[in-house]
């Protein structure tokens, strides 16, 4: 089984996807030739040409109106947004077109289009390079919201995503995307949306996350079992719709839960979380949920690892809970 | 400018007649009265309150026939304005009024507000309400069209207004680089809203806007179904010809208001559509069919009659046909209904019924 990093089985996924099905179309800034400003569409060009890999001109709305257009047509679009800060001058062609076709077609026009964006903070990319948008879009009706963690999953989840026909927001831990490796099947594979992964089972409280901040969580678990601490560790993958299931369960072992993102803390995911397990084990439930998240300012340049969230305030979150 | 006719309907010297065949200039003409007819019935629907919102594009209805040179598997992106573009394509009256009342019949299920057609069977794009939205979209499908080996042509309307919008210049560069099959057509009414044409830009034409994007801009005489189709025709041509986009400016002016909600006497002079009138594009298009012993007046009689009885049936059919199910609303979020969403159905469909504040 060969080693990867995320980008290299994200890579792959959309060779292997390209090669599967003629109609599946690469477009952004900066795809083609150059391959991504992080390498993830490396070599496509070269084996796909520039009507499979096409560099676009520069403009957001422009590749996803384009990529909604191709869809309606009835190719598979998967288009590049370099940096998930840039999405917003294509918030419209997203939230009100791309989301919304199928419904407001009366389901004539599915749209089936998977945005790939890196994002997520803690690689001195200040403000423009750093931030997580993921709440706008799980707050997106029609919308698939997908992040892996981790090579094997980035692989599975994109394929998945390209072989359904729902659009797809698919968003990639950049902080992580070559720190993170693992063995990664070679062959064509699936990871199923939808479904949350256990990535470290315990029995004294859940916490949940996705994308970088599960890397967090597991070095947390580490640190509390130091200190006698059983945590267990969810790991979301699909956001929108997510698992409640998967996170019922735990909660009902565990009888409590820590939420962990990077994004802002108000409005944020976790407040969706914590409602929807609160509406639904209130009984189970030994203290009140915690949320460890970003801060509610804008993402800073040099202070940027005391706005993140890390290890020991997770680990500090979950103790929290203990001693209610 | 081009033009064909002359503002009383007869062809202007020198002008080249564009090769459309009596059958064809005959259907035209019916397809036309009918968005009249319909305009006016809907307006006066929507004034009783029986209908929600409505929008006419009376004056307007030759700019609808750029379509005329389409073939089936060409692709429209229209504005909301583009009610003939619909009807020539073979969108019945059925499905329109269905629409507009947003019954169970609905193609769109009663999801949309008013004049949101959709109609995938005649490759017709959703009308989407934030302008301009559409027109990165039809470069996309036009582009998607040479990907895919075919040589299909996407054709996109909007309003002069909407090529204020990021959308318009995005769309234009990127048909401009890729060289997609696409025909911009420019719908110059003079009017967004309350918004005159020269508050909307600075420069003298709309149609020299496409030299910044490597493109051929055309002017037309909107009023002149001729001379419409025939630019149209040229630019369709050099689409499917893998010459890439054009933009067509067609010049032409909002008669009535903007839409069931807007007041127009607020913001201009009556005497201004009332000189559009003179030019109206129906009266030009009859008068050049009975030059050519197409047209009677019997034969135009014999067509609104046929157009206000099939509308008066299928609005009384419309009328009793009762709302989408309620479970509707649920579909079509996804392509199957997700947990969340399923145990909302639950959960509304265990609810009391509320009753429509609408009358309609
Ligand atoms: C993005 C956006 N902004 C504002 C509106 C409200 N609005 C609806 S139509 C319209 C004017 C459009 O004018 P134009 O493009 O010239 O088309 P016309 O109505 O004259 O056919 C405005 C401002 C809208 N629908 N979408």
């Amino acid at each position: 089984m060969p080693t990867m990093n995320i980008i290299q089985a994200v890579n792959d996924a959309l060779r292997i996807q390209m090669r599967a099905d003629d109609r599946v179309v690469i477009l952004g800034e900066d795809v083609g030739k150059f391959g991504g400003v992080f390498r993830a569409t490396s070599g496509l060009y070269d084996e796909f040409g520039p009507d499979r890999c096409i560099d676009t001109p520069l403009s957001e709305a422009g590749i996803i109106g384009t990529a909604i257009g191709m869809a309606l047509y009835g190719l598979r679009p998967v288009p590049e947004i370099q940096f998930a800060d840039f999405i917003f001058p294509a918030f419209d062609q997203i939230v009100n077109e791309l989301a919304k076709f199928r419904y407001r077609s009366g389901g004539q026009y599915p749209c089936p289009v998977v945005i790939r964006t890196p994002y997520g903070g803690g690689i001195r990319g200040g403000h423009y390079h750093s931030q997580s948008p993921e709440a706008h879009f799980i707050h997106t009706p029609g919308l698939k919201v997908v992040i892996p963690s981790n090579p094997v999953d980035a692989k599975g989840l994109l394929l998945s995503c390209m072989r359904q026909n729902d659009p797809v927001l698919f968003m990639e831990p950049k902080r992580v995307y070559r720190a993170a490796r693992g063995d990664v099947p070679a062959d064509d594979y699936t990871v199923p949306l939808e479904k949350a992964a256990v990535v470290r089972e315990g029995t004294q409280c859940t916490v949940v996350a996705y994308g970088a901040m599960v890397h967090e969580c597991t070095a947390a678990a580490d640190k509390a079992a130091e200190q006698g601490i059983s945590i267990e560790v969810i790991d979301l993958r699909t956001l929108l719709p997510f698992d409640i299931d998967t996170l019922l369960a735990s909660v009902k072992k565990t009888g409590r839960a820590v939420i962990v993102h990077e994004a802002p803390k108000t409005c944020g995911f976790g407040a969706e979380l914590v409602a929807s397990i609160q509406e639904r084990a209130m009984e189970h439930l030994e203290a009140p949920i915690l949320r460890v998240a970003g801060l509610d300012t804008p993402f800073p340049y040099t202070l940027e690892h005391e706005y993140l969230p890390n290890a020991d305030r997770v680990v500090d979150a979950v103790r929290k809970t203990l001693e209610w | 400018m081009r033009r064909v006719l002359s503002d009383d309907g007869t062809v202007l010297p020198g002008a080249k007649v564009p090769d459309i065949s009596d059958d064809d200039l005959v259907a035209l003409f019916d397809s036309m009265l009918l968005v009249r007819v319909m305009d006016e019935r809907m307006m006066r629907l929507q004034r009783q309150g029986r209908l929600g919102f409505y929008m006419t594009s009376i004056g307007e209805e030759a700019t609808h026939y750029a379509v005329y040179p389409l073939r089936p598997t060409d692709w429209v992106f229209p504005s909301y304005r583009e009610q003939g573009a619909f009807f020539w394509r073979g969108y019945s009256i059925q499905n329109y009024i269905d629409q507009l009342y947003g019954n169970a019949n609905d193609p769109v299920k009663g999801r949309q507000m008013p004049v949101h057609h959709s109609a995938r069977w005649l490759n017709i794009v959703s009308i989407s309400s934030p302008v301009g939205t559409q027109i990165p979209q039809a470069v996309g499908a036009g582009w998607a069209a040479r990907i895919a080996g075919k040589d299909d042509v996407s054709m996109v309307f909007f309003g002069e207004g909407t090529s204020s919008t990021g959308e318009f210049h995005v769309g234009m560069n990127f048909a401009g680089v890729s060289k997609a099959p696409v025909v911009f057509v420019c719908r110059n009414n003079g009017w967004a809203i309350s918004t005159s044409r020269e508050k909307q830009t600075a420069a003298k034409t709309f149609a020299s806007k496409a030299v910044g994007y490597g493109m051929p801009g055309i002017r037309v005489d909107g009023n002149d179904i001729l001379a419409v189709i025939q630019v149209a025709q040229e630019a369709v041509d050099r689409a499917r010809a893998g010459d890439g986009p054009t933009l067509i400016e067609a010049c032409t002016y909002r008669r009535g208001a903007h839409s069931s909600s807007d007041d127009p006497s607020v913001y201009r002079d009556a005497r201004e559509p009332e000189e559009w009138a003179r030019r109206d594009p129906v009266n030009r298009f009859r008068n050049y069919l009975k030059e050519r012993g197409l047209w009677t007046e019997q034969a135009e009689r014999d067509i609104l009659d046929k157009h206000n009885e099939a509308i008066a049936k299928v609005q009384r059919e419309s009328d009793r046909t009762g709302p989408p199910p309620l479970e509707s609303l649920f579909e079509d979020v996804y392509e199957t209904i997700p947990w969340h969403l399923r145990e909302q159905r639950d959960w509304l469909l265990s609810q009391p019924r509320v009753k429509s504040p609408h009358q309609h």
